[in-house]
């Protein structure tokens, strides 16, 4: 899977929880919960959508690696199987 | 013969729209069936029926819009037949009884002055026409009836008026905005509050939570805001004045604990739905059922008995980064505690300072019922269930 095709993923899921996010509106370098709304619910759902998508599990302990696009996205891809 | 009427699903409920049925005359209906699917200003709801029967006559069309409390279908009951039943009367002039399970239905708004029908306008109109027309702002005079002798029907009016989707979907906005309002006016008005606030330290909490969670796959891990609801319940049931409902100028409590739990809406506007008999569920149920609640209140689909059950609610605005919450009460309920951000902060703790995280936990709490040193103590309860979250 390519980075765009990752990021595809990555904001289909983030509007199914999040259904008035403009995906080409997000700045990669910025805090991604600032951008959007997401509660701690609407995060772990997220999360949990990503990881029935790319069978990667996603400990709590890393969340805190998570805070921008571009950091996810890294994230995710050094974990693709 | 018994009458099925329209629930409150709320206190900020006045009227419902019924936009279908499930069941048809000749059905057996039992305990708990989903009869009928109604639309209040805030969700589409499947209401329950907690009458057992045989459906008789349904007396409401969908479409039509009518107040809490009015018959929507009559069933026979056990040894009834037919034959031996009455046909309802008319259902237009059906008055909107209260119903017996619901005494705290806010007033229904008062029905036109009693003139002739006739000087309303200057066709005859039916009821549910002329409120439908009043939702859709068309001057009913203007309209042809199809009815006996010319009255305009809800088809009348429904064809004319068709509105465009889009300014439905902002009439929603506005129709909720409006029953928030009428709602929390009430409160206000009714519910003489007092507030209280507590520094709930949750190192300990958290600490574990973060053991719980890495044992657990993402599926099934914890939030905190579920410690907090139970922690709340099993404090409740030690103080037993702040759940239940202030109804007819007495308080009831409520054996059974009942959490409503503030859920905000991505398109705007709050519900408030309830978790049932929180203090018999274990944390990992009680996230089950808040994860399935919160992705149906916000699709709009909630069922009647979560919508009218609450005897207590819970707001949770930590997400949101606010400190902390003083909620405003729901009524009839008599109390709302509120969570706010649970942050880093300095706290003395054995004559050091130390970064502790903590939380502040508020009580909106009604003092016809109970007096701030009540509410103190039931708050340095939830404080020490927090403190023990392995018996949660």
């Amino acid at each position: 899977m390519d980075r765009q095709a990752l990021r595809d993923t990555v904001i289909a899921k983030l509007t199914a929880i999040a259904p008035e996010v403009d995906g080409d509106q997000l700045v990669p370098d910025l805090p991604l919960r600032e951008q959007v709304d997401l509660d701690s619910m609407d995060w772990l759902n997220f999360l949990i959508g990503l990881h029935e998508k790319l069978a990667i599990e996603i400990p709590e302990a890393d969340y805190a690696q998570l805070r921008t696009l571009d950091n996810l996205l890294d994230y995710l891809a050094a974990r693709l199987p | 013969m018994i009458e099925f009427m329209l629930p409150s699903l709320g206190s900020d409920m006045e009227e419902g729209k019924l936009l279908e049925w499930n069941i048809a005359p000749g059905d057996a209906v039992r305990r708990g069936q989903v009869v009928a699917v109604v639309d209040t200003s805030k969700a589409a709801v499947d209401v329950e029926s907690w009458l057992e029967g045989t459906v008789f006559e349904l007396l409401v069309e969908p479409g039509e819009t009518v107040p809490v409390g009015t018959a929507l279908a009559t069933f026979l009951e056990a040894g009834e037949t037919p034959e031996t039943a009455q046909r309802h009367r008319t259902p237009e002039k059906a008055q909107p009884a209260v119903a017996v399970s619901t005494p705290s239905s806010p007033p229904v708004a008062p029905s036109p002055p009693a003139v002739a029908p006739g000087a309303i306008g200057r066709h005859p109109s039916s009821p549910a026409a002329r409120r439908r027309a009043g939702e859709l702002g068309i001057d009913i005079d203007t309209l042809v009836g199809t009815g006996p002798d010319g009255a305009v029907t809800l088809q009348d009016v429904e064809r004319t008026g068709l509105p465009a989707a889009p300014a439905a979907a902002v009439d929603k906005h506005a129709e909720m905005r409006k029953a928030i309002g009428a709602a929390m006016s009430r409160s206000k008005r009714e519910i003489p509050h007092y507030y209280l606030s507590e520094s709930v330290p949750m190192r300990k909490t958290l600490d574990w939570l973060t053991a719980a969670n890495a044992q657990r796959g993402i599926s099934d891990r914890l939030l905190a805001a579920v410690l907090q609801l139970k922690a709340v319940a099993l404090a409740l049931k030690e103080y037993p004045n702040l759940n239940g409902m202030f109804v007819a100028g007495a308080f009831r409590p409520s054996p059974a604990i009942h959490v409503g739990v503030a859920i905000s809406l991505r398109q705007g506007g709050l519900i408030a739905p309830a978790i049932h008999d929180v203090t018999d569920k274990t944390v990992e149920q009680l996230m089950r059922d808040l994860t399935d609640l919160v992705a149906r209140a916000r699709a709009g689909s909630l069922r009647s008995s979560e919508m009218s059950a609450p005897t207590v609610t819970v707001t949770n605005l930590g997400d949101q980064g606010v400190e902390a919450v003083y909620g405003v009460i729901y009524p009839p309920q008599v109390a709302l505690v509120g969570f706010g951000k649970i942050a880093t902060r300095p706290w003395v703790e054995d004559g050091a300072v130390v970064a502790m995280p903590a939380v502040t936990a508020s009580l909106a709490a009604d003092h016809r019922v109970s007096d701030g040193h009540y509410g103190a103590l039931f708050l340095a309860a939830v404080r020490e269930r927090l403190h023990q979250p392995e018996q949660l």
